[in-house]
């Protein structure tokens, strides 16, 4: 039996690796690859630490594993080392995962920069702003600004206006404001591996910049009430050209109730 | 038993013991107990409970995560709650059911069983006191915990029984401060706080007592190096929580503020938390000039360290199973003395890390990063030590040993993946996703629930004079720690994948439609695991009366507690405990020569030897 109990703790980590290692082929793995700049940097790291984490938790696991396992298969009769330490030993591991813990830390420094300081945002995105969105129970709110106008924090006359749908030019950085009506909530693009809380009475620049044209889920990750849940909305990245007909259409469409068309047909049939 | 002489010094009470036992009626003896075991025992009892009202909680949550929006079995038709839905719950039942999980889980169980069962047992006996130094305060510790489960059982229902308090243990504002925010805004939200703050009270009362206790009640010989882990980790939660704690309860008051005074008819009112212009609900927009990520700052600078908290006792009193089960000394008494004291430490400087996702300044981000980082460096000393303490030992394979195991070999997993949500920009992608969800589970189910199911079986004959069946407790075991995998791993992957925490219901994202298999078999895992622990209930139970009996020291442990009879009667000692030694000495050449492989920290040094130091490299 204390075999078995030895085994017990060197099978599950073993099933613990397996698992992780089919995941990606099941599906249980990221939503997809990174689809933005910044999501390949964060990806990057994550598997850096996934190595480092890996072969840590495979050392102590074996090390457990053995000490278990040595326990169980004691002959009868003999007796436990006596020994209250070893100088030596807390000395390496004191000093071997500090040094690994603090290279973790450098690592990110850059990436953490990238994405939050804004004196480091790229120029162009950061120089124009393409939106604003506040979110509120339980949608996206976005506002564009007036087109060949520069988006002020207030509404302005001529904004656009649209719901649970973002529209961004592809492949160049974009900047937007994020902020909130009511409660805190948190704009979360899975696949762009962008998250970023929607403080109240803040307004937080975020940016980044999709590399292929497409749709991408935009969700809430703070709670913010029964339907948290709901907060289903579109990113969705198309090239310059379609992104500013999106916009002329969406002016078109708010700006112009076609009272004044039907009265020109009708002056024609005249 | 002592009378209430209030703050007497320690020594004069000790000395106050002497004269002998007062007449006791049932009602001073086993519920307005003023004996640190009855208040111990009592606390137990209620934690156990607890822990299943908050498993019952987490099965709910499991089940429409599985099942969502099919019929809830029991809270559907039983209760009949939502009977003309045809037992469909609602998504702000959902939100109730998670965040009275947390807060059960949190409040009235893990925190209590550690300090308030175990700190309270065991103190005296380890220390070789006769009780607390102030023990109606500790009676009064005790007793506070029941206001603060009414609060929390008047919070279900306060809003009416579908909308009981729903924004999360944490209770961020706005969605907490104003009551238009959700059905779960109302009056749940402020008896929720209510019972928050008294669990403050009941816990500040502990603390104080532990810390006086250690420091003046020990008895002769017992120096703090010959002190048991288990101690020196109640002692520091115990600094951990006096110091902490005012923060949570000020923060708590400033909420109840702002909530309150909002319902008087004036116009002047607190805005702690509360910004202009903020429209909720089409109510009018908010007069103020607060700011909501003060409560962030308040809250957390709380609950980091209580998580630590919630973790360090298990720790100590791990380290003193995993010994004795291994008839082996501690590997490295005093780094993991000094690991526990720099956990405790850096504990207090890490709280942003739940708050990189908030806008604050990333200057900032960067330096919790970094103290964050670092205190998995004394998590990794301890786990190497506690793998020191079992190699080569001579392990003894019960249900206490391999609950042991089974927290070190957790406990290993809940600090790697925290390793991911240090790092600022991983945890972008992972905040307030189930990642998460799985690095706390692993911690402080994997580690301090493991921990307390082997403390539970250690101490018992202590405390009831019988010994726990140990066929039972590995049935327990092995159900438990498979069923906590099968729940909780799973979780890590589902983080990886994007799925964020608190939904009611995920697959109306189409990125997490094919999930809802995986988060079946999480379901049916935990299923298994919550039934399993019926099995400790039941042996806990029916222990009390067919237990074998057990002698004084049925371990052949090492604490001035196995020198006590068990259980001991009033006033903990018939012999008052004199320690020659540190707690550890088990297969010493000094002990062999007893013939046998532990030495009680009682037992003076034989004739021919020099009195060792508490451990020697």
């Amino acid at each position: 039996m204390k075999k078995f109990w030895a085994l017990f703790f060197i099978f599950w980590p073993i099933v613990a690796l397996y698992v992780c290692l089919v995941a990606p082929s099941r599906n249980w793995w990221f939503p997809s690859a990174p689809m933005s700049s910044l999501g390949h940097q964060i990806d990057g790291l994550f598997y850096l630490i996934l190595i480092i984490v890996t072969v840590t938790f495979v050392g102590t696991q074996v090390g457990l594993g053995y000490a278990l396992w040595k326990g169980a298969t004691k002959k009868p009769g003999e007796k436990a080392m006596f020994s209250h330490g070893s100088h030596k030993l807390e000395i390496m591991w004191t000093i071997v995962p500090s040094f690994v813990l603090v290279f973790i830390s450098l690592t990110q420094l850059e990436v953490l920069a990238n994405i939050r300081v804004l004196a480091r945002f790229p120029d162009e995105a950061r120089k124009t702003p393409v939106a604003e969105v506040t979110a509120r129970q339980f949608e996206w709110r976005i506002r564009y600004p007036k087109p060949g106008t520069q988006l002020a924090t207030e509404p302005q006359e001529g904004d656009l206006y649209f719901v649970n749908e973002l529209h961004v030019p592809v492949s160049q950085p974009v900047m937007v404001h994020l902020r909130t009506q009511d409660v805190q909530h948190a704009f979360f693009a899975p696949k762009l591996r962008v998250k970023q809380d929607a403080v109240p009475g803040l307004v937080i620049p975020i940016w980044f910049e999709i590399e292929k044209a497409g749709e991408y889920e935009l969700v809430c990750a703070e709670l913010c009430g029964w339907g948290h849940y709901k907060m289903k909305a579109r990113i969705i990245a198309e090239s310059e050209e379609s992104y500013l007909k999106y916009l002329s259409a969406l002016e078109s469409d708010q700006n112009e109730d076609g009272v004044a068309e039907q009265a020109e047909s009708a002056s024609a049939e005249e | 038993m002592a009378t209430v002489t209030p703050s007497l010094g320690a020594h004069g009470h000790a000395d106050d013991h002497a004269h002998g036992h007062h007449e006791q009626t049932f009602i001073s003896k086993y519920v307005f107990s003023i004996d640190h075991k009855v208040i111990g025992i009592q606390f137990l009892v209620t934690t156990l409970l607890m822990l299943m009202v908050g498993g019952a909680l987490a099965l709910a949550v499991r089940w429409q995560l599985a099942f969502p929006w099919g019929s809830m079995p029991i809270v559907g038709k039983l209760f009949g709650l939502f009977q003309t839905e045809g037992g469909q719950i609602s998504p702000e039942f959902y939100t109730m059911l998670f965040t009275m999980h947390a807060s059960v889980m949190i409040f009235l169980v893990i925190i209590p069983v550690l300090a308030g069962a175990f700190g309270n047992f065991l103190i005296p006996l380890q220390i070789g006191a006769d009780d607390m130094a102030f023990p109606v305060l500790n009676m009064l510790s005790y007793w506070f915990m029941w206001p603060a489960i009414a609060c929390f059982g008047i919070s279900f229902v306060a809003s009416g029984a579908t909308a009981g308090p729903g924004n999360g243990w944490t209770s961020y504002p706005l969605l907490s401060d104003l009551a238009d925010a959700a059905p779960s805004s109302g009056a749940a939200q402020t008896w929720w706080l209510f019972g928050l703050t008294l669990v403050g009270v009941s816990s500040m009362m502990g603390s104080v007592n532990y810390m006086t206790t250690i420091i003046n009640m020990r008895a002769p010989g017992m120096t703090l190096f010959r002190m048991p882990l288990t101690i020196w980790s109640m002692f520091i939660t115990a600094i951990l929580q006096a110091f902490a704690l005012p923060v949570l309860t000020a923060a708590g008051f400033m909420l109840v503020f702002d909530r309150l005074s909002s319902l008087l008819p004036t116009d002047v009112h607190s805005v702690f938390f509360i910004p202009a212009g903020i429209v909720v609900n089409n109510a009018a927009p908010t007069i103020g000039g607060g700011q909501p990520l003060l409560w962030q700052h308040l809250f957390w600078f709380y609950s980091h360290p209580a998580v630590y908290i919630m973790l360090l006792p298990a720790m100590g009193m791990v380290s003193d199973m995993l010994a004795c089960m291994c008839r082996k000394p501690v590997f490295g008494y005093k780094p993991m003395v000094y690991s526990m004291a720099a956990i405790a430490g850096l504990g207090f400087i890490v709280w942003g890390h739940h708050m990189f996702t908030s806008g604050m300044n990333p200057a900032l981000g960067m330096t919790f990063m970094t103290s964050t980082m670092m205190i998995a460096l004394p998590s990794a000393i301890k786990v190497f030590n506690w793998i020191g303490t079992i190699w080569d030992g001579n392990i003894k394979f019960n249900a206490v040993f391999l609950n042991c195991a089974a927290f070190v070999a957790l406990f290993v997993v809940g600090g790697l993946s925290g390793i991911f949500m240090a790092a600022v920009p991983v945890d972008i992608y992972f905040h307030d996703t189930y990642f998460i969800v799985a690095h706390f589970h692993y911690v402080l189910f994997g580690a301090t629930l493991f921990g307390v199911f082997a403390a539970v079986q250690f101490w018992y004959p202590k405390m009831f004079g019988r010994e726990m069946n140990d066929t039972v407790q590995k049935w327990h075991f092995a159900l438990t720690f498979i069923g906590m995998n099968g729940t909780f791993f799973p979780m890590h992957l589902l983080g990886i994948a994007g799925m964020p925490r608190r939904y009611a219901d995920p697959y109306l994202h189409g990125y997490l439609e094919h999930l809802l298999p995986m988060n079946q078999f999480m379901t049916i895992s935990a299923i298994i695991m919550g039934f399993a622990q019926f099995l400790l209930l039941g042996n806990f139970a029916l222990s009390f009366f067919f237990g074998k009996k057990a002698g004084r020291n049925p371990w052949g442990a090492n604490g001035l507690e196995w020198s006590a009879p068990s259980p001991p009667g009033h006033g903990n000692f018939d012999v008052p405990p004199v320690c020659y030694r540190g707690p550890y000495e088990y297969s010493s050449p000094e002990a062999e020569a007893m013939g046998q492989d532990f030495i009680l920290q009682t037992s003076p040094p034989p004739a021919g030897y020099k009195a060792s130091s508490n451990h020697g490299h």
